[in-house]
């Protein structure tokens, strides 16, 4: 079993951001990054799988500049084989780009299964996945949360409102992972330092045409300072008419 | 719920980290958020080593982690080591002390004064936490002066017979072997310490907990009582001699201490300025106020001093050139400043400040302890001052 999983570099949300003087991005400054969340989970996915068939080969691809190398050397720590780092500048926004590079890179591949995050966390587009997929001709199931293959044929499930979906596809195929298949294990110290000696292929990026560009981020307008009405029973009438007429919540 | 710990880095200290020390030290510290952190205020309440970690440890590969790899280790350098030792701090001293112990004071001794049969046999057995190990040097009337043991080992026909008790051993009642430090001659005779590798089922080695602690109360302290121990010949470690040896592992017990330190007083730091920042008093947040302001500026100035010598503590250890009394500077410095750290945050956090669910005063309760182990900051005081001087004042 071969396993590609693309993975992408994203800044820890969680942490304290800005935008940028530009207003189209965030400000690097003081941001940490890290495999986005849901790639984690696929990485995970994959090792499980290759590790309860016994054998196989776990393949991490990203697309950007150096510094997604250490992303991809964190997948290594994890227990991937080895990684293709497909260079370009930065990422563009625009999925379709994005996968016109995978699919160039992943298509001669011989994999059996190419997997996922169903979003990244810091663009939450959710297009990468499927547009590889088609443009590999592959069947494509996404935000799955249970796997198994045998056979040539995988089946999947999926959760939706109030009910599960369970999904029967041939191999190969492109599959986006949400949570639900297990946390990420963390790269061990052996890990981390075996992955030192791990392949790390470098190939230029054959990104697609870019058709969508971000025209300005903002951040949610600051909340009005909140007022006081009035004390006491006296004030309730006038609560009301506000909530009704100004708030528009009664 | 606050955030996850980002860490304290106000001077870009990261950027002196090669990737892999970083990778190192922020999955150890994804660790210490995911397993460590539920359960360690429990424990502490509860005077109890929280043993169901130690398999986790042991297969992130925390224990000898900068032992080589042969002997079934992580290889790490020292800095790498040295971010462990702070994160595990950073949870709770009695962890770290755990791992200090197993890798430091027993793994070290067996890799550098044991034969290549003793360390096939135990360094795989203690990095997989298989075996655990204490350290019995200190004594009831030994401690800052272990040269003075009167622990005793004579040899027979049939081996070694060890006598004696030790003091304040970490890890001492969970251990499944100890490297005990005895006298093989007179008993003057400081020369005559020789380290041996004893297994507790050893007839005639018992211990037991040491009760009443308010400080470390999620480690394991306990006394050891050797009654006609009789191990085999080869119990030796055939390369130790002498007080030298013992001192060498606390060397590098230290070197981790100092470390931890800093994971401290980060922890108490990243606690009272979150706090700072929520806590409204007189209509504003407690920040808002200089003289808690004065509070958090003088614990990350100090942190950030700390982080920038004890680096370069590691640099010169991976040089090999660091020196026991560089040694004795940065964990004299570090541990005294996360105890001022740890105190001034609990003050900063009010009342909140003596609950178990905050963390600093658990901290400034177990520092007490770190400040008086592994060489007080007294003795490293004189350790510096004989550096200096040339002049012995001990």
């Amino acid at each position: 079993m071969k396993i590609a999983v693309c993975i992408k570099r994203v800044p820890d949300m969680d942490l304290r951001f800005a935008i940028g003087a530009d207003g189209k991005a965030l400000d690097p400054a003081g941001l940490k990054f890290d495999i986005a969340d849901f790639d984690g989970y696929a990485v995970e996915a994959a090792l499980r799988l290759v590790e309860s068939q016994g054998a196989g080969e776990v393949v991490v691809v990203s697309v950007g500049p150096a510094a997604v190398q250490e992303t991809l050397r964190k997948a290594l720590g994890m227990g991937a084989h080895r990684a293709i780092q497909l260079d370009a500048a930065e990422v563009p926004f625009d999925g379709m780009a994005i996968a016109a590079a995978l699919a160039a890179e992943l298509k001669e591949g011989g994999y059996d299964l190419v997997l996922f995050g169903r979003m990244a966390t810091d663009s939450a587009n959710q297009t990468v996945g499927p547009m590889t997929a088609h443009l590999m001709g592959l069947p494509c199931v996404t935000a799955i949360s249970k796997l198994d293959v045998a056979d040539g044929r995988g089946t999947a499930e999926r959760q939706l409102e109030g009910a599960t979906e369970t999904v029967e596809f041939p191999l190969p195929a492109v599959i986006t992972i949400d949570e639900g298949l297990g946390r990420p294990r963390l790269p061990s110290l052996k890990g981390i330092m075996a992955a030192k000696k791990k392949p790390l292929e470098v190939k230029p990026a054959q990104l697609g045409a870019a058709h969508l560009t971000v025209d300005v981020i903002a951040l949610p307008p600051d909340r009005p300072p909140g007022r006081i009405i009035g004390e006491g029973a006296d004030a309730v009438p006038e609560l009301i008419r506000l909530l009704q007429t100004e708030a528009k919540v009664l | 719920m606050a955030n996850a710990f980002a860490g304290v880095d106000f001077y870009d200290v990261d950027s002196l980290l090669s990737e892999e020390e970083r990778a190192v030290r922020d999955t150890v510290r994804a660790w210490v958020e995911e397993h460590l952190m539920p359960v360690i205020g429990d424990a502490y309440v509860e005077g109890a080593f929280p043993k169901q970690l130690i398999p986790g440890m042991a297969e992130l590969g925390v224990l000898g982690a900068n032992l080589p790899e042969e002997y079934g280790c992580a290889g790490l350098n020292n800095v790498a080591y040295g971010l462990i030792m702070q994160e595990l701090e950073r949870g709770d001293s009695g962890i770290r002390s755990f791992a200090s112990v197993q890798g430091a004071l027993v793994m070290y001794p067996i890799f550098t004064f044991g034969s290549e049969e003793q360390k096939k046999y135990w360094l795989p057995r203690l990095a997989s936490g298989e075996e655990i190990g204490c350290f019995g040097l200190t004594e009831p009337d030994y401690g800052s002066n272990p040269g003075g043991m009167i622990t005793t080992a004579r040899e027979t026909k049939d081996g070694w017979v060890l006598n004696g008790a030790k003091m304040w051993i970490t890890n001492g009642s969970q251990a499944t072997v100890s490297i005990i430090w005895a006298k093989t001659g007179g008993i003057d005779d400081v020369k005559s310490i020789r380290g041996f590798i004893v297994p507790a089922s050893t007839k005639g080695y018992t211990a037991k907990d040491q009760k009443g602690k308010l400080s470390l109360r999620a480690s394991d302290t306990s006394e050891i009582v050797l009654q006609d121990c009789l191990v085999p010949k080869d119990a030796i470690l055939p390369k130790s001699g002498g007080i030298k040896s013992p001192l060498m592992c606390l060397t590098q017990a230290r070197y981790g201490i100092a470390w931890g330190g800093i994971g401290a007083a980060m922890a108490c730091y990243d606690e009272a300025l979150s706090y700072s920042k929520e806590r409204i008093m007189f209509g504003k947040p407690i920040g808002q106020t200089q003289l808690q302001q004065s509070r958090l500026a003088e614990m990350l100035t100090e942190i950030t001093k700390a982080q920038l010598l004890t680096l370069q503590l590691g640099r010169l250890k991976d040089r090999g050139t660091m020196t026991p009394d560089q040694v004795s500077l940065a964990k004299r410095n570090n541990i005294n400043m996360a105890c001022e750290a740890a105190r001034e945050a609990r003050r900063l956090l009010g009342a909140n400040g003596i609950l178990v669910e905050y963390h600093s005063m658990r901290h400034m309760a177990n520092l007490e302890s770190v400040y008086t182990y592994e060489g007080t900051h007294d003795m490293h005081t004189l350790i510096l001052g004989q550096a200096v001087t040339g002049l012995p004042a001990f």
